[in-house]
């Protein structure tokens, strides 16, 4: 009887990578997932922090792909060494600050890492050619494969029938006649395979399942690089990129205020690592103080918060005001008007 | 049924996928039968954590909400 080959797939949670894999299952193949957790990963994050998403469904879509398809999978922290890609990407960025094509390089080679410690026998992905402007085109195709290692331990069954054949189909463990020739971006041909699989619920993430492809996001994380003498950043730096209002009044300090109650739940947790304000005399939002604030500057941060809580219009408004070492005071303060906040303080 | 669980992780103020990453790595120190507690402050937790069970072989023996805090204990199948 022959050896049943393995294959490892890269498991986004989207519907390509789930029908990549389901294509493999009918093949006969042995399937496990791989998803790689980097830190920018749009999953899950604001269902667990803002009010607004609290009636989302909270789930990981990685995982619920993996289940509606039935195969294991393996979920990798990689925020660390993930870190020289958004800093040093040698392909530079995409509109934003995405580097996707050392990105796709980057979680390729992690599953090759994986494929060789666990005794599997290639890698699939969800890719289709010509999707993607930048990572998903015949030129880059051959460069993810050559950087991450996999070389042609690598398959893309979905455009498969469009490129050269790899290991698995030169051996002969999958055919490629059962493999597809998608390509371009429309989505018609993935939906009439997933009716076909009878997978009816997916995830349709729009642009992408990563913070960096988002403008606002990429704008935070450009004024965090303007602002640090170092580029380098820890998880908490990009988790608080996606969390609140920010807005830097001073050169050396920002604000970041909650947009609503669950946002200052979640900012609740860093209050004893940031200098931070409160509005006491009214409801609203908690703000954390980013960055050495002179002592000059927090009647304007004070008057700043009080402009975004119920006590927009009040007259008087009573904030206090934590320093970094735990030490408060209080002040009171007229809310600032909207005309008297500068554009530019909106990051 | 009271179920002791013989290891205790602390996933609270860990956002997802972090308690799922980490019930993956504790549970991989683990040999089969024993029982994980693992406690965390995420709601999508108490989905992401049985999810991840039903898909790897491990069993859910209960979860359970507690104000702003959610417990899961699972038993560790085969690997």
């Amino acid at each position: 009887m022959p050896t049943k080959r393995k294959a490892i797939a890269l498991i986004s949670g989207g519907l390509d990578s789930m029908l990549a894999a389901r294509l493999m299952l009918e093949q006969g193949i042995h399937v496990e997932g791989l998803n790689i957790f980097t830190g920018f990963c749009v999953e899950g994050h604001t269902h667990a922090i803002r009010n607004r998403d609290r009636n989302r469904q909270k789930r990981n879509n990685a995982l619920w792909s993996a289940e509606q398809i039935g195969i294991r999978l393996h979920i990798i922290e990689a925020i660390e060494p993930y870190k020289d890609i958004v800093l040093n990407p040698r392909h530079g960025y995409g509109a934003h600050l995405n580097p996707c094509l050392d990105c796709k390089g980057f979680m390729v080679g992690r599953a090759r890492q994986w494929m060789e410690q666990n005794g599997f026998d290639f890698i699939i992905t969800g890719e289709v050619l010509g999707q993607r402007p930048k990572s998903q085109r015949r030129s880059t195709f051959p460069v993810v494969a050559r950087e991450s290692g996999a070389f042609d331990r690598l398959l893309r069954p979905l455009s498969a029938k469009l490129l050269p054949p790899t290991l698995p189909e030169r051996a002969g463990w999958v055919e490629r006649d059962k493999l597809l020739d998608i390509t371009g971006r429309g989505r018609h041909k993935q939906i009439a395979l997933a009716r076909h699989f009878n997978i009816t619920d997916y995830s349709q993430p729009a642009g992408g399942c990563c913070f960096l492809t988002d403008e606002t996001y990429s704008r935070k994380l450009q004024d965090f690089w303007d602002h640090r003498e170092d580029k380098n950043y820890e998880f908490d730096d990009i988790m608080l990129l996606k969390v609140g209002r920010h807005l830097r009044p001073g050169k050396n300090w920002k604000l970041i205020i909650a947009r609503d109650s669950g946002e200052t739940q979640y900012l609740r947790g860093y209050r004893s690592r940031f200098a931070h304000l409160s509005i006491t005399s009214h409801s609203g939002p908690l703000s954390l103080i980013d960055g050495p604030i002179p002592d000059a500057d927090v009647e304007t941060a004070a008057r700043l918060v009080a402009r975004f809580g119920a006590s927009r219009k009040a007259e008087v408004v009573d904030v206090e005001f934590t320093d970094q070492q735990g030490n408060k005071r209080m002040l009171s303060v007229t809310p600032m008007k909207p005309a008297e906040v500068p554009e530019p303080w909106y990051v | 049924m009271v179920c002791v669980a013989d290891e205790l992780l602390d996933a609270r103020n860990l956002i997802c996928p972090m308690p799922v990453i980490r019930t993956q790595q504790r549970v991989v120190q683990l040999d089969r039968g024993q029982v994980l507690e693992v406690r965390c402050t995420d709601p999508g937790a108490l989905f992401d954590i049985p999810a991840w069970c039903r898909i790897n072989g491990h069993t859910v023996i209960s979860t359970e909400t507690q104000g702003d805090e959610f417990t899961v204990r699972l038993q560790v199948g085969d690997k």
